[in-house]
């Protein structure tokens, strides 16, 4: 993952807390949309480090901020002051680096699922045998080898997000970002996608940040959990989840995960007075049941 | 089944019509140089067929139709993009392009005689210009209406203009544009009959006015009516194939 020729590598020592040149370092970031000449803030003000290998969820408010900053990461939106560091270098721009998989899938109907996932080594300019070696690779990886073929349409909501996580692997990427992928899948399958996620990130070692409305999710996946204020997003607290690797679903320390999202919902509810339904787990998803057409 | 239920009705509609035409033939007692029965037209199309009279009209008419189709197509795909994309573009242009569009194309045909003369380049010019708005405009709409969303995903991979141009906007345009070459294709005919009436040696357009005409042979304007509406057919069902083999509709 880190073979990429010319990585200018960081002095240890100058990050603070978290070791060795983090993943992600932001410094000061401020985001503002405008409107109508104003500028209206979205995100005020955040430092945040994530060490490499790690896992964190984003929670917070409805609208708080939350995609914002992630597309920020990514480089699909420009800070108006800060800076964002991606393995110790400047991130200005859509980066290769960082791969980031939306809310909703956002595959070209008009392509099978293996060109879908072939679309950034194109873009590369990724030569056809290359291509087709890292895609079968990445298909095999979500579970989808035998589904190449197929076109979105004939895909189930799941599959097409799984094809999705696929898509955002192929260039490599050191981080992943993740925006409420499961967030349209019915509960069960959630659940299931999520214990897919955690197998799928001891393969591939990247760094994964993730927006997510389900504490339980969070607990679940993070080694750290981010609560994020109402806008304009501001750090409310920084919640560590003490609960060994790899976790499985069952085998969790139930006393732990009670207190560790008790802590959190307590911060959310600080932050926040609309943030019982967050809090509750409340927050409508849009359940559209799993259905593979044959 | 499929394809019994979608030949034979429009089969059985067609027998109805000859009935009907012949009917009204035999009951209000036409003479032929005012409306032929369907038996002595279709006599005459295939005469004219076999004779050599309709080949040469038929040929350059297509000529016309082809050149014309192609340079007003690509133009129109052009000038859409660009004003689709550029939002100066759209601003400068859009009342002009709009207010060209009001003006009947077909009114223009004298014009373009006057100054073009009444060969292959002025009647394909004058189908070149009747195909540009309908393709413009809906290359316009089409792109558009290209997802935001999937421009996002493509820009989050780096791609280049020409990237998203050919990787995401046109197979994502591409059903809305060639609807606009579905009408374009049918004005097109259009187009390079009227611009025959103007003048010239050769063309289906000039086939009815000799008919009509210096030959007064009314069978013959009507088997060049139907050689015509033929044609049509023909170039509206070539775009619906390509439309049914290349355009995916976004799910």
């Amino acid at each position: 993952m880190s073979s990429e020729p010319g990585r200018a590598n960081r002095e240890p020592g100058s990050a603070t807390g978290v070791g060795p040149t983090p993943a992600i370092r932001l410094e000061g970031i401020r985001f503002a949309f405008p409107v109508d000449g104003h500028h209206t803030d979205v995100i005020g003000g955040l430092d945040l480090e994530i060490a490499p290998r790690s896992i964190v969820a984003l929670v917070g408010p409805n609208g708080c901020g939350k995609s914002t900053l992630l597309r920020v990461i990514a480089g699909l939106l420009p800070a108006r002051t800060g800076s964002v560091e991606v393995e110790g270098r400047p991130v200005s721009g859509p980066d290769s680096r960082v791969g980031l998989v939306f809310q909703e899938p956002r595959l070209l109907p008009w392509r099978s699922a293996f060109a879908n996932v072939a679309f950034p080594l194109e873009v590369a300019g990724r030569d056809r045998a290359a291509r087709e070696r890292r895609v079968t690779d990445l298909l095999g990886l979500v579970g989808l080898r035998d589904w190449s073929r197929a076109r979105p349409a004939e895909l189930s909501g799941g599959m097409r997000q799984r094809v999705a996580i696929a898509r955002a692997l192929a260039l490599e990427p050191a981080v992943l970002l993740l925006d409420e992928p499961f967030s349209a899948l019915d509960a069960l399958t959630r659940e299931r996608f999520n214990v897919e996620l955690l197998r799928l990130w001891e393969r591939i070692g990247a760094t994964i940040v993730l927006v997510t409305h389900s504490i339980a999710e969070a607990v679940f996946l993070a080694d750290r959990v981010l609560v994020l204020s109402p806008r304009p997003a501001q750090l409310v607290a920084d919640v560590a989840v003490n609960l060994p690797r790899p976790r499985r679903p069952g085998d969790l320390d139930a006393a732990a995960v009670t207190r560790t999202a008790a802590e959190i919902r307590a911060h959310l509810e600080g932050a926040t007075d609309d943030a019982f339904a967050i809090a509750t787990g409340d927050i409508p998803a849009h359940p559209q049941p799993e259905q593979a057409i044959p | 089944m499929i394809t019994r239920d979608r030949v034979v009705p429009p089969l059985l509609a067609l027998a109805a019509f000859l009935a009907g035409w012949q009917l009204l033939v035999i009951v209000g007692n036409y003479p032929t140089f005012i409306l032929p029965g369907p038996v002595v037209v279709g006599q005459k199309f295939v005469a004219a067929w076999t004779d050599g009279t309709m080949a040469p009209h038929v040929v350059t008419t297509l000529a016309e139709i082809g050149l014309g189709f192609v340079a007003g197509a690509v133009a129109g795909m052009l000038t859409g993009y660009v004003l689709a994309r550029s939002r100066l573009a759209n601003r400068v242009a859009s009342p002009y392009l709009v207010a060209a569009q009001a003006v009947p194309i077909l009114a223009l045909a004298p014009l373009m005689a006057l100054w073009f003369g009444s060969g292959l380049f002025a009647h394909a010019l004058i189908v070149a210009l009747i195909v540009f708005f309908p393709v413009a405009i809906s290359t316009v709409v089409a792109v558009q209406g290209v997802d935001r969303r999937l421009l996002e995903m493509a820009r989050s991979y780096r791609v280049t203009r020409g990237q998203r141009l050919r990787m995401v906007e046109l197979p994502a345009a591409l059903p809305g544009i060639l609807g606009g070459l579905r009408i374009g294709v049918t004005l097109s005919v259009v187009g390079a009959i009227v611009a025959e009436w103007t003048g010239g040696e050769t063309g289906l357009g000039v086939l009815i006015n000799l008919a009509r005409g210096s030959l007064f042979d009314i069978p013959l304007l009507f088997a060049t009516l139907l050689t015509i509406a033929l044609i049509g057919v023909a170039l509206y069902s070539v775009v619906v194939l390509v439309e049914r083999r290349y355009a995916i509709p976004a799910a």
